[in-house]
């Protein structure tokens, strides 16, 4: 048996963008148990950059690469499988690892950042009983839980794998793989740790329910091509094997099933319940960090799936395959209203951000379900334009903080349930934001400010900042004004360009009439502009409220890395505001996949 | 006069031969082009983001990036000298700009003759006016944000000359409108000042309007707004289409350069500090106009109509300027008077065609010169009479300040035109062009040569009245000495006139070298005209319908009168401090010929009318509509939020609902489909 045995020849060089981020996880993790206790922070905030900067030069070295660009004479086959396909590094999978690690590498710039406070924003020991005596003795020692970056960097590791596999095995292997750092990650906060708990537990046992659809579905398929693997998929359904007509059943049921586990991920309505929680729960840098990255690889997954699968029924049943978009437009058009019109009624800025998220995802999918090069160029270029502000606005609302005035815990106990009434979950009995009598951890003093306690996230804390921190409030507002889609920002050449698409309608085949999809996307966008200007209104032209408790609200200083998170996502919206079309040309590239 | 008639004007052309096609290739020392923006708009940047860290080197900064932006000029300018004529019109695409569906515009330069004729006037009598500001702004403790006010215009400026596409040009465009509104209003807490910068802006914005029509005119049509593209399809064009064009450019060159009707503006404008009354409003971004019109003149060649309104514009305004500029006893006012006049030259040489193109920029370049010139002058005077404008409160000032007089007075016999200064080189020329029949309609001819003329007699009267006033004749202020010079009591505040430091004599100085030699030197050997001929195209000789020696006494004699009448009535005889009741006429031309009366019945009580009602209308039906829907937003927000609970067992069950819902509806579909 074992002289049969043939040693697969691996193409190492193309998986060097991932290995260089595992890698570095793995290392992160010895650097945990031989690092001396105070070096190990630097250390691993050090690696964790490094390593996030040189996959991205490494993607930029191999996107010229004939190998991955094919050869544009021959007009042949361009993309390498690497172990049979279980990659698959193409221009599309190239480009989205590019977003992803580049995502990724300002998102750690934010959870690097301690602010002026020297806190990070993660608990000292996360695996303390909130509020014990031990959590206590932890937080006074000023232990500092550097596993953090060794997670995310596994999580990145799992996002940059998830869109460039061919094998849906392997996709389900990604998909924990960049899923469960994320659990461990979101239960991690400093503050509110119960939330944080809660958010994280919920988060997975949705989770897990949507990873299990997710196998179910690739079983069905399996049941039906005989193969996991993408391409063989591909040529069962368009002839090569057991006829699509069949066992249609079998078949659409699967790839639903496979599609709802994705669409799990990037938070699309009917599987965006644990958005608005985990969103609140989690530490904001992780949140900013999960909402841009997760996004961007499971959009670049699901993408691949479902045009594998849906050109393949276009050849046997281009009427079954026009079912399934059906699917996704009534995916797109929940989506968009539940994200605008639940987001319009919210009080809490991590939750606005969060239905926000939600409504981006429904933007995005009028560009996937458009199904032709303009409307898919537009869905990588709104990935990255999105993800930049996503994970700027969550850096700005790391730095604006809760102040009590004096360092008595009792005060700040009673304060804390007053000035936390996160969103609708203040009503919820599971979801006791307001009652969580142990999760706030006083800073020491700060003249003038008093204890900077956790994040103001309460809108109305946000009024008047503009004239306290406007550089701040300014960053911010541009962010807003890009997730609004507003001329001159990034966004609206997003949203620009993906309806333009989908009015355009589809080149080949797809949902048909798109053009409907993009008029609710362009009323859902009006409907948003009402909660992203109502913040800039706050900011600018409210003053702001007395607060009875003695509550105040202060903007703590960045050490450096925040800020300079939140100034690079700040240009980069203005400048894909202006001068788009290098990138969109990139983006072009990367999806001439598309007949 | 054998040698002033030889490189005569009256030619006409066949259209755009002799013009170079644009070429791609940029030769080496044009990629110092993108300096010539940069420079001053770092500047700008600079002065306006360090804040009062930099009050203290802020305007010598500002100098020297339009200084430096001057040399970059020359450098181009001698480079482009050195290159054969057909080889000097360069597109010096820079980057990828906008490239939207089938819109596709690239960020670059257009660097030929013109622009750089351009270039070098804006950078050069930019930096000489910043130089003299340095001197004139010197106590105001805002003097650094009004050096980063003025290299912002300069920036802008040269973008607008350098485009290479209408869309870019319409940035510097409004970017010049942006410098001058916040120059205007430099004092703005003088209210009326405030409002004059308001009123200059609005204005302003009337005549953007035509040239966003005419870019979305273009880009409907020939699917292009860059000049290569545009100009290239424009013989394809029907004449309707490039009538519509034409005039909707000549409404944006009405705006920006105040033609007629739409110069209401521009003697409210003087409110600025005055260099940038001599920047600004006189000798660059007024004549911005003008450019637009030469540029555009393959549009303009296809549709004679727009030609024709285009003189007939430039022709009442030159002669609405002048009678204006009679009555104005405020001497910035008058200046600006004769400023409006002297671009109505420009404009109806630029509306002639071919014939007139190089007289316009000819006459732009010079009118740069002297008009700029003159304009520090009465800022030097009004530097020694502690700001007092009015003209009635002037006189004899020559024995007090020699140099701003005699620089001055250059300027004034170059406006006149009296040879050999330089007026008398390019405004005689626009006479002799306006005297060739056009089409073979002898009329117009008679008609605009006519005016023409006339106003340049105007144009003598009132500009010698201008200098008479100012320098000459007896003293007609407070020297505070108690004995009366002149007649009367003296009254009003006591004034000590005096000339001004160095740093404002040398600009005025220089500038009046330019009034004095300028136009000679460019007129030898028809070398102005036959640089510009790679833009204008080659114009063919042709005859006026009057002998061109004759056109030249006729001017001179017009010109002499005016200076006669002018001298007879403010040196001769003794000038009222209060101003007269006059004729109906004069009180009419104090008033802008009640233009503003016009416009206030016309457009401003109209549109007054119109925004209440739009305001109520906006209150009651579309906020109250919208204020029903983000209710509406707000309950379904409210009822779906109900889903929100908190609870994973109903999270897990939405998604297990809405999958069995979708799974059930893909199937059904799939079913009766396959059936």
């Amino acid at each position: 048996m074992t002289d049969s045995f043939v040693a697969p020849t691996i193409d190492w060089i193309y998986l060097v963008p991932i290995l260089v981020v595992l890698g570095t996880g793995v290392v992160g993790v010895l650097v945990e148990a031989f690092v001396p206790a105070r070096a190990r922070r630097t250390v691993q905030v050090t690696l964790a950059l490094l390593a996030t900067a040189a996959s991205f030069a490494t993607i930029v070295l191999l996107w010229r690469d004939p190998a991955v660009q094919g050869d544009p004479a021959t007009g042949g086959t361009y993309g390498v499988r690497v172990l049979g396909g279980s990659m698959v590094i193409d221009p599309f999978g190239l480009a989205v690892q590019g977003v992803v690690v580049l995502l990724a590498f300002l998102a750690i710039l934010v959870i690097a950042d301690r602010t002026s406070t020297g806190q990070d924003a993660f608990a000292p020991t996360a695996a303390a009983v909130p509020g014990s005596p031990y959590e206590d003795l932890a937080r006074r020692k000023g232990i500092e839980q550097t596993e953090v970056y060794p997670l995310v960097l596994f999580a990145v590791g799992g996002m940059m794998i998830f869109p460039a596999t061919g094998n849906l095995l392997v996709m389900f292997v990604a998909l924990e793989v960049l899923s469960l750092p994320l659990y461990v990650l979101s239960a991690m906060a400093r503050r509110r740790r119960l939330l944080s708990q809660e958010a994280s537990f919920k988060y997975f046992l949705l989770g897990a329910f949507a990873s299990a659809l997710f196998v179910f579905g690739v079983a069905l398929v399996y049941g039906y091509a005989g193969t996991v693997d993408l391409a063989a998929v591909f040529q069962v359904l368009a002839g090569g094997g057991t006829p699509f007509a069949d066992m249609p059943g079998l078949v659409l049921t699967g790839v639903l099933l496979i599609l709802a586990g994705l669409l799990f991920k990037v938070g699309a309505a009917p599987f965006h319940a644990w958005t608005p929680d985990v969103y609140q729960g989690a530490p904001t840098p992780i949140t900013g960090f999960m909402a841009a990255c997760t996004k961007a690889a499971a959009f670049g997954a699901l993408l691949r799936v479902l045009y594998v699968i849906s050109l393949g029924m276009a050849q046997s049943d281009p009427a079954a395959q026009e079912d399934l978009f059906v699917a996704l437009w009534v995916v797109a058009l929940l989506t968009m209203v539940i994200g605008t019109a639940v987001g319009a009624v919210q009080t809490d800025v991590k939750r606005l951000l969060a239905y926000s998220s939600i409504a981006h995802a429904g933007f995005i999918l009028v560009g996937i379900i458009g199904f032709s090069q303009a409307s898919l160029r537009a869905t990588v270029f709104y990935l990255l334009v999105y993800g930049l502000a996503t994970v700027g606005s969550f850096a700005v609302v790391t730095l604006v903080r809760e102040t009590a005035p004096a360092p008595e815990r009792a005060l700040v106990d009673a304060t804390a349930g007053v000035v936390a009434p996160g969103g609708e979950s203040a009503s919820a009995p599971s979801a006791p934001t307001g009652g969580d009598p142990v999760g706030d951890d006083p800073s020491p003093a700060v003249p003038d400010a008093g204890v900077v306690l956790g994040e103001a996230t309460h809108l109305a804390q946000w009024a008047g900042l503009g004239r306290r921190s406007p550089w701040l409030a300014g960053a911010f507002s541009l962010f807003l004004l890009s997730m609004a889609g507003i001329p001159l920002t990034a966004g609206f050449i997003a949203k620009f360009s993906a309806f333009g698409a989908a009015i355009a309608g589809p080149d080949t085949q797809g949902g048909g009439s798109t053009w409907v999809l993009a008029v609710v996307g362009v009323l859902a966008s009006a409907v948003a502009v009402f909660f992203y200007v109502r913040i800039i209104v706050l900011m600018y032209f409210t003053a702001p409220a007395e607060d009875a408790e003695g509550v105040g609200v202060t903007v703590v200083r960045s050490r450096g890395p925040a800020a300079i998170s939140i100034a690079v996502c700040a240009a980069l919206v203005l400048v894909l505001g202006v001068f788009p079309s290098p990138v969109l040309e990139l983006a072009a590239e990367a999806v001439k996949f598309v007949p | 006069m054998s040698m002033l008639l030889s490189p005569s004007a009256a030619a006409v052309l066949l259209p755009a031969e002799g013009a170079a096609v644009a070429t791609d290739v940029v030769p080496g020392p044009f990629l110092a082009a993108p300096f010539l923006v940069l420079l001053p708009m770092l500047g700008a940047a600079i002065l306006l983001l360090a804040g009062r860290r930099s009050d203290r080197w802020g305007a010598w900064f500002g100098v020297l990036m339009s200084g430096g932006a001057f040399l970059v000029g020359l450098w181009v300018f001698l480079s482009m000298a050195g290159l054969p004529a057909d080889d000097r019109v360069v597109d010096y695409s820079m980057v990828d700009w906008i490239s939207a569906g089938s819109l596709d515009v690239a960020l670059g330069m257009r660097i030929d003759p013109l622009s750089m004729t351009f270039v070098l006037l804006v950078t050069f009598v930019g930096t000489l006016i910043h130089v003299y500001a340095v001197a004139y702004m010197e106590h105001d403790r805002d003097r650094r944000r009004f050096f980063a006010y003025l290299n912002l215009f300069v920036a802008a400026m040269l973008v607008l000359v350098l485009a290479d596409s209408y869309l870019l040009l319409f940035v510097g465009w409004e970017g010049v409108g942006l410098a001058s509104y916040l120059l205007i209003g430099f004092w703005n807490h003088n209210r009326a000042y405030a409002v004059a910068a308001k009123k200059a802006f609005v204005m302003n914005r009337i005549g953007d309007i035509g040239l966003i029509v005419a870019l979305m005119l273009m880009f409907a049509t020939f699917g292009a707004v860059d000049f290569s593209t545009v100009f290239a399809e424009v013989p394809g064009a029907s004449t309707a289409l490039l009538t519509a064009t034409g005039l909707a450019l000549l409404v944006a060159a009405c705006g920006k350069s105040a033609q007629f009707p739409l110069q209401a503006w521009l003697g409210d404008a003087m409110a600025g500090p005055t260099p940038v009354s001599a920047l600004i409003h006189a000798a660059t971004m007024v004549t911005a106009g003008v450019y637009l019109v030469v540029r555009s003149a393959p549009v303009f060649e296809g549709a004679p109509t727009a030609q024709l309104v285009v003189v007939i514009v430039g022709a009442v305004t030159l002669i609405f300027g002048a009678i204006v500029g009679c009555a104005k006893d405020d001497i910035k006012k008058a200046l600006a008077a004769s400023t409006m006049s002297q671009i109505g030259y420009m404009i109806l040489a630029a509306g002639l065609g071919p014939i007139g193109y190089a007289f316009a920029i000819f006459h732009l370049v010079t009118h740069g010169f002297f008009k700029a010139g003159m304009f520090l002058g009465a800022g030097s005077v009004m530097h020694g009479m502690d700001d007092q404008v009015d003209m009635r409160r002037f006189g004899g000032l020559t024995r007090f300040m020699k140099v701003t007089a005699i620089t001055f007075g250059l300027g004034w016999l170059a406006i006149l035109g009296i040879p050999p200064f330089s007026g008398f080189y390019s405004k005689d020329k626009i006479i002799e062009a306006a005297f060739v029949p056009v089409d073979g309609e002898p009329w117009r001819a008679w008609v605009f040569g006519g005016v023409a003329l006339i106003g340049a007699g105007i144009t003598a009267f009132y500009m010698s009245r201008l200098f008479f006033m100012t320098f000459l004749g007896r003293r007609r202020w407070n020297d505070g000495k108690g004995d009366v010079a002149g007649r009367g009591a003296q009254d009003g505040p006591v004034r000590h006139p005096h000339e001004s430091p160095a740093l404002m004599t040398w600009p005025m100085i220089l500038l009046a070298v330019g009034s004095v030699g300028l136009g000679f030197v460019l007129n030898a050997g028809g070398r102005f005209v036959t640089w510009l001929e790679p833009v204008t195209g080659h114009a063919e000789h042709e005859e006026p319908v009057l002998p061109v020696a004759l056109l030249i006494a006729l001017t001179l004699a017009l010109v002499a009168l005016g200076i006669f009448l002018a001298w007879r009535q403010y040196v001769v005889t003794l000038v009222p401090i209060r101003a007269p009741h006059g004729s109906v006429l004069t009180r009419a031309a104090r008033r802008d010929l009640y233009q503003d009366d016009v416009n206030e019945t016309l457009v401003m009580r109209p549109g007054q009318y119109l925004t209440r009602s739009l305001v109520y209308a906006d209150k009651e039906m579309v906020d109250g509509g919208w204020l029903g829907l983000a209710g509406g937003v707000g309950r379904v927000g409210e009822w779906l939020r109900g889903w929100q609970n908190g609870y994973v067992r109903t999270y897990g069950a939405t998604m297990l609902g809405g999958l069995v819902v979708i799974v059930a509806v893909v199937l059904a579909l799939t079913t009766g489909s396959a059936s």
